[in-house]
């Protein structure tokens, strides 16, 4: 059974991606990439990583999608209908992609094999019992404070820059 | 452990299937008979005359962003709400300087005058 | 420990991001943003007299907050590196800005931001810290890229470096996140104790992904194809401030990556010695043929990367203490070179050609006398800082047993004479047809002037005084 998500969420995201950058509108781009980004939600799920899993959905179907969608409006779509989806460097391209999964088979053949479940990333056994958020929210408010603070100057600087980059007059 | 989304999977598989079954049934018991004024967006008045995705304007752009940025903020308030009590005033000390940063940003926006329409 | 005490440890970066988020307040009502520009170097200032302090009397140092950042030599020494660094680049940007009509508080903000994630690169022994650091300071040198909204080049310089940092920043995370899966961690002590038992391939193919994203961030072959381009289309002081600061830092973190968390996987030897080899280069060929300074100095700071790289080949304290040498002396040096572009590009940067250098000797003898020196010391002669610098990389190559890497470090000095040579010849020996008026330098860029070209001498002279301190930083490298 747990099998069987892997693999239907891993079909999702493979076939959604490849339609992704295949799509010649993209509008159809954008709407195959939600698709791919629901399908690593379900992996989330999978995994046990609820929080993470509402999080792609929030943020990345959510938000990040809508922002795309912003972007793909701002250029001229008739325009890029007429023009080839990919540029003259698609075999160089491939080659490179070929290379890699070559690298990729080669390593995970040369090694133990893909990993097992390291015992190391759990929680604290008395956390067990607690839902996904709750660990996240201890582990991330506790031990990990500091990046979290840090984080909303990442997110001020972004601020600025959209500001700065894209309004008329500062 | 995936037993548990079964119930959410049943959801997702009757929701997915509903506007299918509806169109379908809908093709099955109504009378057909297409004409082109059907088509258009109003059948009187002006005919349209280009695509309605057209470019838009960058100033969506910003509004976009900014509703990233801060529902980036939301999903750290989320995971902080549900152990609001374990963390105590510390937690809030934390979410306090947190919160404090991006209403700076926010302040910062709002005086730019990027949020107005103009 | 108190989280108070705690915070002290990062009091540089504490003084910056609240100096910063109150320039950001004050920037829509006060009119003139020269003061914000103040408060900026006020800031700067104070968070260098706040590391030192902490250095000197040894309360605040070691690590904090769980082991996610430690306050040590190394650290320190990268983050007054940035912080000098970005005071100059501050000081000289007023004039620059006033020109360009571009003043606003938001740039001084930007650069403040850009240092404290610079500072928390350099003192992170975590790689979740680090990462967060590394994007701060990014996105902060990516907006200031493309401050000159109106000029198309500078526009397409911060769109260029922005996608290809954003894909440089995924080979990073990608990397991180496969070192994570094999060891369990992200603390870089715990990754290094935990490699021996962890999947070796798995280490070994994080390790390059991360080496590929490090790699651009210092811009060394063959991930440099950026740094021209960005250079160039940046606003001269910016491209003064991220030739050296978010260069240093990238360094920062790569050699704390590199040699205290990934040591034992050791596979990467010759991924250094190419990327060093490959970098001084293409580095000083790609110089020769250039006809723009800021391109010239974009190709030279290329092989400069080379240089640093070259001596971490070595894996050895000396060769890290080398590196951090040569990264304190090309930045002092580097500010100074891009500081003179600044003051001379004129209106829209329209000149920055190499045969705008004409006369320049006549025409303004103390501003050529200055970029001579700049430019001399980036050649590597004697007294100047920069020849201790490539002096200390040569003789630990040699030490470590690479004579092939000192030989090619200093083969492509020789190659680095020609370049910097034409411009001093230019500068003296060849008369301008008709010489573009040539401004005075005002009160703030005579203050940098003079810093820098004492800089220069002081680390030619009495390099003992930073050397000793570097290998003191270097003694964490192990």
């Amino acid at each position: 059974m747990d099998q069987f998500f892997f693999y239907m969420f891993s079909a999702v995201i493979l076939v959604m991606a490849l339609l992704c950058v295949t799509a010649k509108n993209a509008v159809h781009s954008a709407i195959f990439l939600i698709g791919t980004l629901l399908g690593v939600a379900g992996l989330y799920l999978h995994l046990g990583a609820e929080f993470l899993a509402g999080v792609q959905v929030i943020l990345y179907v959510g938000g990040i999608m809508v922002l795309f969608l912003f972007v793909i409006m701002l250029v001229n779509i008739d325009q890029t209908l007429k023009e080839a989806i990919f540029s003259g460097q698609w075999k160089l391209g491939l080659i490179g992609v070929a290379l890699l999964g070559v690298e990729l088979v080669w390593f995970v053949a040369k090694g133990t094999g893909l990993p097992e479940k390291p015992e190391t990333h759990a929680a604290a056994p008395a956390a067990a019992q607690l839902g996904n958020v709750q660990q996240v929210g201890d582990v991330l408010f506790q031990s990990y404070l500091l990046p979290f603070e840090i984080a909303s100057i990442l997110l001020l600087v972004a601020m600025v820059g959209a500001v700065v980059m894209a309004k008329k007059r500062i | 452990m995936a037993h548990e989304y079964i119930p959410i999977f049943i959801f997702l598989a009757v929701a997915g299937a509903f506007p299918i079954v509806t169109l379908i049934a809908a093709k099955l018991v109504r009378p057909e008979s297409p004409f082109k004024e059907k088509l258009l967006p109003y059948e009187c008045g002006i005919d349209p005359v280009s695509d309605a995705r057209g470019r838009y304007t960058v100033r969506f752009y910003i509004v976009a962003i900014l509703f990233v940025l801060f529902d980036v903020e939301t999903v750290f308030l989320f995971p902080w709400a549900v152990r609001f009590r374990q963390l105590g005033m510390f937690g809030l000390a934390e979410m306090v300087v947190f919160l404090a940063l991006l209403i700076v940003g926010y302040i910062w926006v709002w005086k730019k005058g990027a949020l107005e329409w103009i | 420990m108190s989280y108070l005490d705690q915070t002290l440890h990062l009091f540089p970066e504490t003084v910056l991001a609240v100096a910063g988020t109150l320039i950001m307040v004050l920037s829509p009502t006060v009119k003139n943003a020269r003061w914000l520009g103040r408060i900026a170097l006020f800031a700067l200032v104070l968070a260098l007299f706040g590391s030192h302090v902490s250095y000197h009397h040894g309360e605040y140092m070691g690590s904090a907050f769980d082991g996610l950042v430690t306050n040590d030599a190394f650290a320190i020494l990268f983050r007054q590196l940035f912080i000098i660094v970005a005071a100059l680049a501050v000081l000289s940007s007023f004039d620059y800005l006033k020109r360009e009509g571009i003043e606003t508080g938001e740039y001084y903000a930007l650069i403040l931001f850009s240092v404290v994630g610079q500072g928390l690169m350099a003192c992170s022994t975590d790689l979740v810290m680090i990462f967060i650091g590394l994007e701060i300071s990014s996105i902060s040198t990516y907006i200031l890229t493309g401050y000159r909204r109106h000029d198309a080049r500078g526009i397409e310089a911060a769109l260029k470096y922005f996608l290809l940092g954003s894909f440089a920043t995924g080979f990073l995370l990608y990397g991180i996140a496969l070192v994570y899966g094999a060891t369990g961690s992200t603390n870089l002590a715990a990754i290094r104790a935990a490699i021996p038992q962890a999947n070796g391939p798995l280490v070994a193919m994080g390790a390059a992904l991360m080496f590929v994203g490090m790699a651009f961030k210092v811009s060394g072959a063959p991930f440099q194809v950026w740094t021209p381009d960005v250079y160039q289309g940046a606003p001269t002081p910016v491209t003064a401030f991220m030739s050296a600061a978010p260069k240093a830092a990238a360094f920062a973190m790569f050699l704390r990556v590199f040699l205290t968390g990934l040591t034992p996987a050791a596979g990467y030897f010759w991924l250094l010695w190419g990327c060093a080899v490959l970098s001084m280069f293409v580095g000083n060929l790609g110089a020769l043929m250039q006809s723009n300074i800021k391109r010239m100095l974009a190709y030279s700071s290329i092989a400069h990367a080379g240089y640093v790289l070259a001596a971490f080949t070595t894996r050895s304290a000396m060769g890290g203490a080398a590196a951090i040498f040569y990264l304190a002396v090309y930045s002092v040096t580097n500010v100074g070179a891009f500081l003179v572009v600044a003051h001379l590009a004129g209106k829209d940067e329209s000149t920055v050609a190499i045969s705008d250098y004409r006369g320049l000797g006549k025409r303004h003898p103390v501003l050529a006398a200055c970029f001579t020196i700049f430019l001399l010391s980036l050649l590597g002669v004697p007294l100047t800082g920069g020849f201790f610098g490539k002096f200390y990389i040569v003789t630990s190559a040699v030490a470590a047993g690479l004579p092939g890497l000192a030989i090619i470090t200093m083969i492509n000095s020789a190659i680095g004479a020609y370049y910097y040579l034409r411009v001093v010849v230019t500068m003296y020996m060849e008369d301008a047809e008709s010489p573009a008026a040539t401004p005075a330098v005002p009160a703030s860029g005579t203050l940098v002037l003079i810093f820098t070209v004492i800089g220069v001498f002081a680390l030619g002279v009495f390099p003992t005084m930073v050397l000793e301190w570097a290998s003191q930083a270097a003694d964490i490298l192990k």
